[in-house]
Parts: structure tokens; C-alpha cells; sequence
């Protein structure tokens, strides 16, 4: 019961910081993707490397249970899956997160990406087997760095912890180094036609 | 309206630390297989099965890993269903909160409106399948924006950053074909 009682505090506070933030918004996904405004990805970097830094931080005092962690298999079914979800996200405007928080807050659009993504979904769940078949599904789920206290086998043998402190600080260094805008309005070139 | 990206990102980030520290990392694709089968199996009831040790499906991929697909579309009372509809409650608060997103926004984003007139029908159909290549996209990847990208990434999943890079190698190339103008 408690774990449910987690499910909507933990839920609605990511739910309302979706909606603060604009990525619930088609239009400020549309100006990210198209580089005309990198305010929502300096927004995420920022998290990326907030969390990163506070989880592998914690796990290295003892505050973090090492056992919360759970990394996903890297295989190829991967890079496809994230090419399919890109375009997608970029014509919608709409990731499964944010379509179903844009819903709620009354885009009707995000009912129309709702029903898409449920169909998406079955015929997924149809054509398994030949995806399965391909062998594209098999990989293994790697770290960065050997994570201790977890047998997740690790890219590189170096300490996954103080890694995955770095590479936190990296994407928050990004987040600040990235200007607001790569191409649009205000540009002194204009591009070629 | 928007928060300022080093409060919003501080906010993100603690929700993301917060999900690993108390639970497990936040994901939401997962969520509509689990829907699927919910609806699935009451249209067919024989869809999932319970068996000495669980659940178990007709379906291949509500089958895999030992059947928890089909465990949680029998039990659509758990953490992870749970916090998707915890997550839509939460951004419908925070939009009435800050007033509701407004009616024209509601029937068309302005970036649609922008680029190609008022098409409601043309953008809901593309909203429709965007959706379908997202979830579709989603499964056969094992998760999205949440779960790969924001989690995965935070974790120093090489899973996260392959995903990432497909996601963005075909997300810029598609948003500048189809949005050409700024909303």
C-alpha cells in the first residue's frame, strides 16, 4: 500500500514539473528540436545531471540504496526504436510522458496521440516475436563505469560511481555552455536557400 | 509561464533522484502495453492466464520475463500504472494552477497553427500517428523519453545515450522538415 501511496506523490510531482517546464507543450518541443529555442533541453541536461550527481553521490555515502538502480539492455532494437520515437516525437510534439500530461491538461491533440501510441503499442506487442527473431532484442545492460555494489557489466573498467559523478557534471555543464538558441531569428547569416 | 531552466532542471533532476531513491527510476511507456492488455483481456478473457507461479499470457510479449506484463494487467493496482495516472493528475493540477492551457491551444498547439493554417483534422491525424510510431518505437527500444533518456542517461546506461542519439538523429532532421516556421 505504501508503495502505491509513493505512486502518487512521486507521479504527480513529475507531472506538474512536466507541465512547468514546457514539455508538455508542442510548441516549445517544435522550437527545441528545431534548435530555435534550447531553453526545454537545457532544462533537461540540467536534470539529467542534477539527478546523476545526487544519486551516484548518494550511493557513495551510503544514503542510496545501490539495489534502486536498474539499467536497461543495450541493443541495436534500441537505435531503432529511438530513430522510430524521434520522428514521432518531433511531428507530435509529444513523448508517451508528456502526450498523456498534455491530455490531462486539456490538449485535445494529445487524445489523438494517446489512441495512436495504445495502437502503436498492440502492434508492438503483435510483431514481438519477429523482432525477437532477428536477435536485434539481445545485448547486455552496461554501464559507463563498474557501478559497486551491482553486477552490471561495465564499458569501460574504471569506478562507475565517480563516473557517473563526472559525467552528471558534465551534462550540467552543457546545460550552461548550450546558448538559448543554434539557428533562427536573430541570426546574422542568413542560411542558404 | 515556463520556469526559468535552472529552477526547472533542479526540480526535474530531484524528481528523477527522488523516484531512484525511494523506488526505481521513472518510466511510463511500459504503461500502455499494460492498458492494452487491461483492455485486451476484457474483450478476451483468456489473454492472461494465471498460473502456479504467476501470470502468464497468450501473448508473446505480456508472456516475456517470467510473465510481469501480464502480472500487472491482472493487477492494475501497482506502482508503476499508479504513477502514470498520478503523473496526468498532477500536470492537470499544475495547469489549472497556472490558469489552464487556453482554448485556442487547446484545439491547435500555435507551432501546428504557424506553419499550416487551421488544419485541426490534418494535425489531430498527425498527432494520431506520431503516437503510433512513439509507443511502437518505445517498445521495440524498452523505453522512452523517461525511461531511456532521462533515466537511463542519469544512470550512465549505455543503453540511455544509444537511444538518445537516435532519438535526437531523427527528432532535428524531422522538426525542421515539418516546422519550418516558429509557432
Amino acid at each position: 500500500m505504501s508503495s502505491i501511496v509513493l505512486a502518487i506523490v512521486i507521479g504527480a510531482a513529475f507531472g506538474a514539473v512536466l507541465d512547468r517546464i514546457g514539455a508538455t507543450n508542442p510548441n516549445w518541443i517544435g522550437k527545441m528540436l528545431t534548435l530555435t529555442n534550447l531553453h526545454l533541453m537545457k532544462t533537461i541536461l540540467l536534470a539529467i545531471g542534477t539527478g546523476s550527481v545526487l544519486m551516484f553521490g548518494g550511493q557513495m555515502l551510503g544514503l542510496v540504496e545501490v539495489g534502486h538502480m536498474s539499467v536497461k539492455t543495450a541493443y541495436v532494437g534500441v537505435f531503432i526504436g529511438g530513430l522510430m520515437l524521434g520522428a514521432g516525437w518531433a511531428a507530435a510534439g509529444y513523448c508517451p510522458g508528456t502526450g498523456v500530461c498534455a491530455a490531462a491538461s486539456g490538449r485535445k491533440d494529445a487524445l489523438f496521440f494517446i489512441a495512436g501510441g495504445l495502437l502503436g503499442a498492440a502492434a508492438y506487442m503483435v510483431t514481438y516475436p519477429a523482432w525477437k527473431a532477428t536477435g536485434m532484442l539481445e545485448g547486455e545492460k552496461l554501464t559507463l563505469g563498474a557501478v559497486p555494489g551491482t553486477d552490471y557489466p561495465a564499458f569501460l573498467n574504471i569506478s562507475g560511481d565517480v563516473l557517473g559523478i563526472v559525467m552528471g557534471l558534465v551534462f550540467v555543464v552543457i546545460a550552461f555552455a548550450l546558448p538559448e538558441r543554434l539557428r533562427g531569428m536573430g541570426e546574422a547569416v542568413a542560411p542558404a536557400e | 509561464m515556463t520556469l526559468n531552466w535552472k529552477l526547472g532542471g533542479l526540480l526535474l533532476g530531484l524528481v528523477f533522484f527522488g523516484a531512484v531513491l525511494l523506488v526505481k527510476p521513472i518510466g511510463v511507456s511500459t504503461q500502455f502495453v499494460i492498458l492494452d492488455a487491461i483492455v485486451g483481456n476484457t474483450v478476451n478473457p483468456e489473454l492472461i492466464t494465471q498460473t502456479d507461479d504467476g501470470y502468464t499470457s497468450s501473448n508473446a510479449y505480456l508472456a516475456k520475463s517470467g510473465g510481469k506484463y501480464a502480472k500487472n494487467a491482472a493487477n492494475p493496482l501497482n506502482y508503476s500504472f499508479v504513477f502514470v495516472l498520478a503523473m496526468a493528475l498532477g500536470a492537470f493540477l499544475s495547469a489549472m494552477a497556472r490558469g489552464g492551457v487556453g482554448v485556442d491551444e487547446r484545439r491547435l498547439p500555435a507551432i501546428w497553427y504557424a506553419n499550416y493554417g487551421d488544419t485541426p483534422m490534418k494535425r489531430y491525424a498527425v498527432a494520431f500517428l506520431g503516437g503510433f510510431i512513439v509507443l511502437y518505437g518505445a517498445r521495440l527500444a524498452g523505453g522512452c523519453t523517461s525511461g531511456h533518456m532521462m533515466s537511463g542517461m542519469m544512470q550512465t546506461a549505455i543503453s540511455g545515450y544509444i537511444f538518445a542519439a537516435g532519438a535526437f538523429a531523427a527528432a532535428i532532421p524531422t522538426a525542421m522538415l515539418l516546422y519550418r516556421k516558429e509557432g
